[in-house]
């Protein structure tokens, strides 16, 4: 049995705003039958259309899919359109005092349909859903192809998904957009899209200092490699050990998957790759056994 | 709140009897069988009456029952040793709708070099006969069929099964975890090899289970170490659960009147009553051969963990073929392979009945149910028409 929070037993439960809103000015839709959960959202503006006097839902789903739809409601009355945008699937499975990490898809749907309401309302692109799976989830701000075919799932969203909730493996992506849960074939894309995300996270958060003492280098290197390299590694099941820095040089063993596998001089480049762009442009990677 | 507990073919409820069986042999009759003296010896004795007891439910001779510690490890038993005495057949046979205790074992030989077929069944979960002959060849070690599914209870014509895959020298098993205790077995006119079976289906406890082996059939044993079970099955008895498991057969065996007589009437008023008061429902294999205790049925545009959580309101106790209630995105395996659509696999709802129903559970699902199907569908986007 999940361990849901008494807030959201209490949504699912009691849950307010049921229903429809037959002069809505904002209406957003996304997931299917197909995908096992689904939500239509009604949003109604005051006079001036300024802030959101009503809110109601319709959902197909679990427990947590009513809740979040639920919490999602609550949550919008009184708010101006710019500020429902600001709610993120955190907020909302925060309201309801946390969701179990499998769930987290739920607070993802009520934060996708909010999304798609407002670009409709706002006449803003909503992208065509892949012909073939008309029950996909709709992201409303950009383009993207699909990366999951099963659920439909867009590589935009799912980057978006993977910074905000700053999510560093594919199980977790799969926990919070189902990407990746049905046949498993997009798990490699996703890793890349993680690894993708991750890179420009740390791009933007690092710079390289202009000129190292030795002892400084050393200790960059053993950062980067522990943080940012063997996380990678380890999500195709494989691993490296630092073996010895000796100036620029850094002579790595590959372990576990890693170790004997064709693709490991790719593998030490990419490394070699991390280690220039967050160290020195001098570094170079060894490949040793050890 | 008072549990209408109609999920026995996830477990059963300690028979009070069984119960007062096993007791004794925790802190009194504690000795080990296998021992020299009186103490251990009279446990012996105990034994050696469960193990007649067991073969008396199956029609089979005490020397032909193994004891295990579940179902699970008697599936892997079963399939590890039909490979061991057959090295140079490399081919495996299962259905899509095993349990896992089957289909994962049976997955994961294909990484050591096997080729595993897996049979389909018909829209009503119905086993690929002709499938199965034409796959059945002289490079396969073992055909391993359930006798019961789990989801639906749908029957597999196993002896029919077994014919074929012995007309090519292969063993055959048989999971018949949800089918012993529910239906008669009689392995005395049986071509059946091996066959698996688990205590707490059938009111004895759990951590006990059992694997048949016909006498004759070649066996290489999983667990090694003593020389319990005639070496077959390595590990100190597991006394009072043995114990208890022979008498939970030996009220099978007395009950089986009770399961195909009252339980199946219980069982058919509330699927007849749901069909006819709910609109945009349908049983799941429900024009096959079925156990006489289980019902699984398909409510449309609404989604299973929804339903089992209002019913648990109530202290009604089912379970469901969603996705949402494993964690994993999609529906039963065995829903998908019965090509039940998607709209209807995640509204689906197990009922599994047992002789401790009565009719008043039965009457409290009939009132509770239909109007929580109503409520669910009025708060989803689809089906709005069939409120």
């Amino acid at each position: 049995m999940w361990d849901y929070t008494a807030t959201v037993k209490d949504h699912f439960l009691n849950p307010r705003n049921v229903g429809d809103i037959p002069d809505a000015d904002a209406v957003g839709e996304v997931g299917s039958l197909a995908c096992g959960d689904a939500l239509k959202l009604y949003i109604k503006l005051d006079e001036n259309k300024d802030r959101i006097v009503d809110a109601k839902f319709q959902t197909f789903g679990c427990a947590s899919a009513i809740a979040s739809s639920s919490a999602l409601t609550e949550m919008l009355k009184g708010k101006t359109l710019d500020e429902a945008l600001a709610i993120s699937n955190q907020d909302i499975a925060e309201f309801l005092g946390g969701l179990p990490e499998e769930k987290m898809h739920c607070s993802v749907m009520g934060q996708e349909a909010l999304e798609v309401a407002i670009a409709k309302y706002r006449g803003e692109p909503i992208p065509e859903h892949d012909s073939e799976h008309d029950h996909g989830h709709a992201y409303p701000d950009h383009e993207g192809t699909v990366v999951c075919k099963c659920f439909g799932i867009t590589d935009t969203f799912l980057k978006k998904v993977i910074e905000t909730n700053k999510l560093t493996t594919a199980e977790q992506v799969t926990h919070f957009t189902k990407a990746g849960g049905a046949c498993g074939g997009c798990v490699p894309k996703i890793k890349e899209l993680i690894a993708e995300v991750l890179g420009q996270a740390l791009e933007t958060a690092r710079k390289k200092p202009e000129k190292l003492s030795n002892i400084k280098k050393m200790q960059m290197i053993q950062d980067v490699l522990e943080k940012d390299i063997r996380p990678l590694l380890w999500a195709d099941g494989g691993d490296l050990e630092l073996i010895d820095i000796d100036g620029s040089t850094v002579q790595v063993a590959f372990r576990k998957a890693c170790a004997g596998c064709a693709a490991s001089g790719n593998t030490a480049i990419m490394v070699q790759q991390k280690l220039r762009e967050f160290v020195a442009d001098d570094i170079v990677v060894e490949e040793v056994q050890g | 709140m008072k549990e209408i507990y109609l999920d026995n073919n996830a477990t059963t409820k300690v028979d009070e009897a069984v119960f007062e069986e096993m007791r004794p042999y925790f802190t009194e009759l504690y000795g080990n069988p296998s021992s020299m003296h009186f103490f251990g010896g009279q446990v012996q004795k105990k034994i050696d009456e469960a193990r007649s007891r067991v073969a008396g439910l199956l029609g089979a001779s005490p020397e032909e029952i193994i004891f295990t510690a579940c179902g699970t490890e008697s599936d892997n038993a079963a399939i590890r040793s039909a490979l061991a005495v057959f090295p140079e057949r490399r081919h495996v046979i299962t259905s899509r709708v095993e349990h896992p205790a089957v289909l994962t074992p049976c997955r994961n030989l294909t990484q050591n070099g096997y080729r595993v077929t897996e049979i389909g069944v018909d829209a009503e979960g119905r086993l690929d006969m002709e499938a199965l002959r034409a796959a059945v060849d002289e490079d396969t070690a073992i055909v391993s069929l359930m006798w019961a599914n789990n989801e639906t209870g749908v029957i597999f014509p196993v002896e029919e099964a077994a014919a074929i895959a012995k007309a090519k020298g292969a063993l055959f098993h048989t999971d018949a975890v949800q089918a012993v205790g529910k239906i008669p077995i009689n392995m005395a006119e049986s071509s059946i090899d091996m066959l698996s079976l688990s205590g707490h289906k059938l009111h004895a406890p759990k951590g006990i289970g059992v694997l048949y082996l016909r006498k004759g059939t070649p066996y290489r044993p999983f667990m090694v170490g003593g020389h319990q079970e005639k070496s077959r099955r390595a590990g100190t008895e597991n006394t009072a659960a043995i114990i208890a498991l022979g008498k939970a057969c030996e009220l099978a065996g007395k009950n089986m009147d009770i399961e195909n007589g009252q339980v199946k009437v219980f069982r058919d008023r509330l699927e007849k009553t749901l069909m006819e008061i709910v609109p945009k429902a349908r049983i799941n294999g429900g024009a096959a051969e079925r156990l006489p205790n289980t019902t699984s049925i398909a409510f449309e545009f609404v989604e299973g963990e929804a339903i089992l959580l209002l019913l648990s309101e109530f202290g009604i106790c089912a379970s469901s073929g969603s996705a949402c209630t494993s964690g994993s995105l999609e529906p039963s395996h065995v829903l998908r392979a019965m090509g039940v659509p998607f709209t209807c696999a995640h509204g689906s709802i197990r009922f599994s009945l047992s002789r401790y129903t009565t009719e008043e559970h039965v009457d409290t699902v009939i009132m509770e149910l239909p109007p929580i199907i109503s409520r669910l569908r009025q708060m989803s986007p689809f089906g709005r028409e069939f409120l």
